[in-house]
């Protein structure tokens, strides 16, 4: 059975709330919708990338001189040809941004870009960059945390010093950071627990896994500035990342955003916008570079793999005493795992008297991470919502009855400091308990596990311009690309404001000299901050057209009243103005009808989610089949129900294959040996039942359509509803991702053996 | 290298290109044809992005040499709607919200259209199945799913389809 | 008067102190305040900090006032997907 059930939207919206067909659809189904490796330019060359064969190395010298005298070969670019930032006196975090895109003295993983070349074709720039000469002198290197972070590990980086200890340490380390949370008194929480559980987790690096690998193409002319066509979930910080690695001012780009094949945070960082740059200044002629499949993998975005240790304790009627929490993250080449990010949302569905969290961020040789939908969140949820599971089970009472004993609500501390806004999470927990779903009846080696999860969301800035076109339609224009249907989402909110049918608005994503700055799409941010930069822009519009309206009728604007998309007399004296007839009168009344809003987005609230899975376990091979899955998530207000729903299922799809099957295998000599589709498995449509949603809407009391975001926090809880629904299957807990078929079937047998011997 | 000379139909036109020995059909199709809605997702038929119908079969464009299309008739998903109308999986794709980024539907509306040109009647498991070498990342393919399943509805009310 | 929490990784410079009362009216000020009491926690505010006032978390919240009576948290700034 497949429920989809309607969210329950304010009843007072006529737009919001609605269906509508998104308007970049038709460009979308019929194959005319340009992505980012679509574009081709007049004389444009084509780009290719040499990689590190090795995953830790110096780069003791570069000669380009074969590729460069190579049929169709227009230029080779290497780190020698990059700005020294930390000479410059650049930030840390930029020089290192830096060196990721081009390795200057060292690799630091298998797929790091070492020279990058334009040639007439691709088997062109290919060939020549194969001719290039590398000399490498290999250095040992760390594929873990465990390897990293032991005493005599060889150092990634020269002069890193961990940061947050006490005292300050003094010699070098690959442990960037540490963080710690705490409240209470763990020893005296742990003494008041009838029972504790202690578990350790492991989970592998996994890929985004868009299917739109990183394309861009570059034209610079002889003046210095250049033209970025990329696929990117934020083409200003494009701009400002490709101006820094380079050295200019991010001006002299101008970035436009090509449609985006996905991105799911992967997508908010540079990789090849530089190169393409610099390999067009260098040749004079616009250049694309299109990265395979293999250099996605290898070089773009993982996930972090993480390690965990996880203790708590609970009352016998099922309060939670205290939580001690060890977490080590993998960050690949450079610094900033977003283990600060899984210390803050580890424990804070719950309201827990004494706890403490310690983090570590662990530079390792491979591919620097990069955020991935509610990045440090899942794995952490993972861990914590697992042991719950075998608490609740421990005391007998049932799991979301645990978790709604001890879930946070308004006022209550969250485990990261600030009291909690208005939020949904006991709304999503009752959601789950009484949903047909949870009630049925499950067979023979089949088990049902629940989890929960939390992300903040975010605000940040962005812009948004509205136009009244001369036959009273909108255009919105946000400088947001949109990933999952937020040209939709303006458009209903536009339309809701100025009560016409969304039919009249059209939304587009413009370029970086046509919109104001914005932020990156991320966060779950779009529909909270563009969205309320639009809905700003529109009451200015509003206000313009009262007041165009009372010039029309030569009476105060005070007596003018804006209803159902027409100006109307308060007293009725008037023949009401529409929105078309006062556009076509704009020229007497004051010129063009435009507004723009550009703010910092404040009123952020917060997201839960709680699922429910039905597994079957095939016992004889250890596979895992996902019979049922339920997923009920506060949206605040769904203001476009159906791609609120997309993103709860997307989000759930992405953790179940994180669950199952996905991980980064790497060879004990550094080489990731599944750089493709088919060894790294992701979900496909046959793996899969339906994913019921609930939209739960808390609306959001700081948001004017009461909006909290959707677009992260659906990932949090799939790997421990797995987790948990294999272990009520199979009765046996698993505590390293994947739960692919031998690890499961390895784990039952060793559970049978252990139960027999 | 001499470049190799093809002549195919494409779309219902016939169509000549110039491509070399060893191009792959999707290169030629995108590069050298223009039809650039046929995506790349990984060249090496595992994603299902660069699905056609090659002679009325579904084929990775990926994983076929761009010569070997000589002779052949080829539908992307360019050819899938006429002037007046969209095809009904793409109408439903729409009406369903079936996509969220847009790189992945292409394909999966060119292997829809394979599978409801031979079964005007699927199951939500052939379906399934049928669209198993298509990869979509962001939908979680349940939209997806039922954007077929409707879209077999509305052609056997329509009387469009007939099993073969 | 506004009360400050101070995150585990923040209490080395405070002599392990959670909690203090500062008369501040923006969070420049109160930034000021505490660097003048706490030396270098200036220096380590100016790193990558969100401010979470009364619940709210702000990640560029210098130029923030402070309500009389407000809960000021200090965060790591986070980075979403």
């Amino acid at each position: 059975m497949t429920v989809t059930d309607e969210p329950t939207a304010n009843p007072g919206y006529k737009q919001v709330g609605t269906r509508p067909i998104r308007p970049d659809g038709l460009d979308k189904v019929t194959g005319k919708a340009r992505f980012g490796a679509d574009l081709v330019l007049p004389g444009m060359l084509e780009g290719a990338v040499l990689r590190s064969p090795h995953p830790h190395a110096t780069i003791v010298a570069i000669d380009t001189s074969a590729a460069e005298a190579m049929p169709g070969v227009h230029a080779v670019i290497t780190g020698a040809d990059f700005p020294d930032l930390a000479a410059n006196g650049a930030r840390p975090d930029d020089v290192l941004m830096s060196k990721n895109v081009m390795a200057r003295d060292k690799v630091l993983y298998e797929g790091h870009p070492v020279a990058a070349v334009a040639a007439a074709t691709r088997k062109q720039a290919k060939a020549a960059a194969a001719a290039i000469d590398v000399t490498y002198e290999l250095l040992p290197h760390v594929l873990t945390v465990e390897q990293a972070m032991a005493d005599d590990a060889p150092i990634l980086h020269e002069g890193m010093r961990t940061r947050g200890l006490d005292p300050a340490p003094e010699v070098d380390s690959n442990i960037a950071s540490r963080i710690t949370h705490e409240r209470g008194d763990l020893d005296q929480g742990f003494a008041d627990a009838d029972l504790v559980v202690e578990r350790s987790f492991t989970t592998k690096p996994v890929h985004q896994g868009y299917i739109e690998p990183h394309a861009a193409v570059a034209d610079a002319s002889q003046d210095g500035r250049a033209n970025l066509w990329c696929s990117s979930q934020g083409h200003f910080s494009m701009r400002t990342s490709t101006a820094k690695v380079l050295g200019w001012e991010p001006t002299r780009i101008k970035v436009t955003p090509a449609e985006i094949g996905g991105g799911f945070g992967g997508k908010t960082v540079i990789y090849l916008e530089p190169l393409a740059t610099l390999l067009s200044l260098r040749s004079g002629r616009p250049v694309r570079l299109v990265m395979d499949r293999d250099e996605v993998f290898r070089a773009s975005g993982p996930a972090s793999g993480t390690s965990l240790r996880v203790k708590v304790g609970v009352t016998e009627d099922g309060q939670l005493t205290a939580a001690d929490v060890w977490m080590a993250f993998e960050a690949g080449a450079n610094p900033g795992s977003p283990v600060g990010a899984a210390g803050m949302t580890v424990l804070a569905p719950y309201d827990i008297p004494n706890f403490f969290v310690e983090g570590f961020d662990v530079v390792v040789n491979k591919p620097r991470v990069a955020a991935y939908r509610a990045p440090g969140a899942p794995m952490a949820a993972f861990a914590v919502e697992s042991v719950l599971d075998e608490l609740a089970a421990g005391i007998g009472i049932d799991p979301v009855e645990l978790r709604l004993r001890n879930a946070v609500t308004e006022g209550s501390q969250a485990a990261y400091g600030p009291k909690f806004p208005v939020i949904g999470f006991v709304e999503t927990l009752e959601a789950i308990r009484d949903h047909p779903h949870y009630q049925t009846e499950l067979g023979p080696n089949q088990g049902r596990g629940v989890a929960a999860g939390f992300w903040f969301n975010a605000g940040m800035n962005s812009t948004a311009t509205v136009n009244v076109n001369e036959d009273g339609n909108l255009t919105v224009v946000v400088g947001s690309p949109d990933i999952g249907g937020s040209r939709s989402s303006m458009c209903l909110m536009a339309a809701e404001e100025l009560g016409i049918d969304v039919g009249r608005v059209n939304a587009i994503v413009a370029d970086t000299e046509t919109v104001g700055f914005n932020d990156v799409t991320g966060g779950s941010r779009v529909t909270l901050a563009t969205g309320a930069a639009v809905v700003d822009a529109c009451r200015q519009i509003k206000d313009d057209l009262r007041g165009r309206a009372a010039k029309t009728w030569d009476v105060e604007v005070d007596v003018v009243e804006w209803v159902d998309g027409q100006a109307q007399h308060v007293d009725g004296s008037e023949t009401p103005l529409t929105l078309g007839e006062l556009a076509a009168k704009w020229g007497r009344t004051g010129g063009p009808i435009s507004a723009t809003a550009a703010l910092n987005a404040r009123g952020v609230g917060p997201a839960f989610s709680t699922q429910v899975c039905d597994v079957e376990v095939d016992p004889e091979t250890g596979e895992v089949t996902v019979l049922r899955y339920t997923t009920a998530q506060d949206a605040g207000t769904a203001i476009h129900p159906s791609y609120v729903e997309g993103q709860m299922q997307g989000g759930v799809v992405q953790g179940i294959g994180w669950a199952l099957n996905e991980e980064y295998i790497y060879s004990d000599d550094g080489h990731l040996e599944n750089p493709g589709f088919l060894d790294y498995r992701v979900p496909v449509a046959s793996d899969l039942p339906m994913i019921d949603t609930v939209v739960v809407e808390v609306p959001n009391p700081a948001h004017p359509y009461g909006v909290r975001g959707v677009g992260e926090v659906g990932i949090v809880p799939p790997l421990a509803a797995v987790g948990n629904a294999i272990a009520a299957a199979t009765g046996v807990r698993l505590t390293d991702l994947p739960m692919s078929p031998p690890r499961v079937l390895d784990a039952i047998n060793r559970a049978a053996g252990d139960g027999g011997d | 290298m001499a470049r190799t000379h093809v002549t195919c139909t494409i779309n219902g036109d016939e169509t000549e290109f110039l491509c070399e020995q060893d191009e792959t059909l999707l290169n030629a199709l995108r590069d050298d044809v223009g039809l650039t809605g046929v995506k790349e997702g990984c060249g090496t038929g595992d994603c299902g992005a660069c699905s056609v119908l090659l002679n009325n079969r579904l084929t990775c464009a990926c994983l076929v040499f761009a010569p070997e299309a000589d002779g052949a008739t080829i539908v992307t998903v360019e050819g899938l709607a006429s002037a007046e109308a969209l095809h009904p999986v793409q109408q439903t794709f729409l009406e369903g919200a079936a996509l969220q980024c847009g790189v992945c539907t292409p394909g999966f509306l060119v292997a829809a259209k394979a599978l409801l040109d031979h079964n005007p009647d699927p199951t939500e498991t052939e379906v399934r199945y049928a669209l198993a070498g298509n990869l979509c990342r962001c939908t979680g393919y349940d939209k997806i799913v039922r954007a077929v399943l409707d879209a077999a509805a509305d052609m056997r009310s329509d009387g469009a389809l007939t099993a073969d | 008067m506004a009360t400050v929490h101070f995150p585990s990784s923040l209490r080395d410079l405070t002599g392990g102190v959670a909690d203090v009362e500062v008369d501040a009216s923006t969070v420049r000020r109160l930034i000021a305040a505490l660097d003048e009491r706490y030396p270098g926690m200036g220096e380590r505010l100016a790193e990558g900090v969100s401010v979470s006032i009364n619940g709210e978390i702000l990640p560029d919240a210098l130029y923030e006032d402070i309500p009389d009576g407000a809960e000021i948290h200090f965060l790591p700034t986070l980075s979403g997907g």
